[in-house]
């Protein structure tokens, strides 16, 4: 048989050859961000093995929905009316209440808050990479999506999307170690930078000073400073801290209130002046 | 036959990728082995005139848009993997499968402390011992890919 060194370059050729594209690729990417636009076309490039990946799950989904027995449909169903019930009544008192903020912030000359348009995403892959923590979902450049805009799930702020592909796209949580997120604590309005560790459900909070009011069970919602996430969405609730004067900051954790290990259904947001906007159709109502 | 003969290298590498990116719990997606590499090793092993470097630098690229790191992370990480086997690939093919699967967990343990050192340069990630898991769950799995891929590559007589 003939071998390899007959034909091209030797090995170590080769390895040289990769490597120095490598690390050129590298600074290409990450430091200098060449490669923003080019990653839309490379992320649809590779979209259909993510969908085919995504496959056996959504087989099973749909296999465990047919076999499911009437008596817990029923059951579900009742459940699933009691909570819209309780939601409604919520909203009734919610609706006045807005309404009296909108009249109060009219009075006080304070900008009145605006709805904003949301889109329900699919969860569509979770990414493993233990040194990442990044999820994508099936909303891209066709629907709208831009980059930086705030995903959610019911319970709070997931993240933000950090590549648009054309038809999925990517989305950085807010518990990767190169994120942060503005926040303000509910009871008093102090302000502090929430950073990702790299574990799923632990957050920090950077450079509090040990004078700082905080306590355990502060709920954190976003503060709208950083002007990538909008105002006044709830983030974390503060789980532990710790003021060891021997250093210089006091060390607070964190639990995102998003469960962002069970994610499934994610609500993107589009604020007023953002750069793209939803198709009508595909649009949530936005009241 | 003929086609099917031509592109299986191709289509083992894709299916790996797709067990590489599949989604699994967490508690799971922790002692995910390294389907990539162990299929690349194989290929390297067994026909190192048909799959080295190059496609482990390819793969990499691959590996990369899919799992969203910086483009060149995994490529890098990979071709030094594959050419640590690819340049003693005599030698290991006349191991038994089990001490290759001692030396896949060695080649593993360099293909993950690369990409920490890689993620390390970049941002700023910590060392968890926990990401050592797919080391031993891949030297765990070479003996099944190996007994597979050879059946395949005898079946289909892929040279």
């Amino acid at each position: 048989m003939d071998t390899i060194f007959t034909r091209g370059p030797s090995l170590n050729i080769r390895l040289a050859l990769a490597l120095a594209m490598s690390v050129l690729l590298i600074v290409l990417d990450y430091k200098l961000d060449t490669f923003s636009t080019t990653r839309v076309f490379l992320n649809s490039l590779v979209s259909p093995v993510q969908y085919l990946a995504n496959l056996p799950g959504q087989l099973l989904n749909a296999s465990a929905q047919r076999l499911t027995s009437q008596q817990a449909l029923i059951e579900e169903n009742q459940q699933l009316t009691n909570r819209i019930l309780l939601l409604n009544e919520k909203l009734q008192r919610f609706t006045v209440l807005e309404q009296e903020n909108a009249k109060l912030r009219r009075l006080l000359d304070a900008p009145v808050r605006q709805n904003m348009r949301k889109m329900v995403a699919e969860l569509m892959a979770v990414d493993n990479t233990p040194y990442s923590q990044q999820i994508v979902i099936n909303k891209g450049a066709i629907d709208g999506v831009f980059l930086g805009q705030s995903v959610l799930d019911e319970r709070g702020i997931v993240g933000q999307v950090m590549e648009v592909g054309s038809i999925n796209s990517r989305v950085l949580l807010i518990s990767d170690v190169t994120h942060s997120i503005p926040v303000r604590s509910v009871r008093n309005n102090s302000r502090f930078i929430a950073s990702g560790g790299g574990a799923i459900d632990e957050l920090y909070l950077s450079h509090v000073p040990h004078s700082a009011d905080i306590r355990e069970g502060d709920v954190l919602v976003s503060s709208g400073l950083g002007k990538v996430f909008p105002e006044g969405y709830p983030v974390a609730e503060v789980t532990r801290v710790v003021r060891d004067e021997s250093r210089p900051f006091a060390q607070v954790n964190i639990e995102p209130l998003a469960k962002l290990n069970r994610l499934k259904f994610l609500l993107l947001l589009w604020p007023q002046d953002a750069p793209e906007s939803p198709p009508v159709d595909g649009e949530v109502s936005s009241d | 036959m003929i086609k099917v003969r031509h592109y299986t290298i191709a289509l083992t590498l894709l299916v790996a990728m797709v067990f590489q990116i599949i989604p699994v719990p967490a508690q799971v997606d922790l002692y995910r082995p390294d389907w990539v590499l162990i299929v690349l090793s194989y290929w390297v092993m067994a026909l190192p005139h048909r799959a080295n470097v190059g496609v482990a630098f390819t793969s990499g690229l691959a590996l990369d848009i899919l799992l969203g790191t910086a483009m060149g992370v995994h490529s890098f990480a990979l071709s030094v993997a594959i050419y640590v086997l690819a340049a003693n690939y005599q030698r290991l093919r006349n191991y038994s499968v089990w001490q290759q699967a001692i030396i896949i967990g060695v080649v593993s343990a360099l293909y993950h402390s690369l990409l920490f050192w890689l993620m390390r340069l970049l941002m700023d990630v910590n060392f968890r011992f926990e990401d050592l898991w797919p080391v031993l769950t891949s030297m765990a799995l070479w003996p099944w890919i190996f007994w597979m891929l050879r059946k395949v590559r005898r079946q289909l007589r892929i040279t």
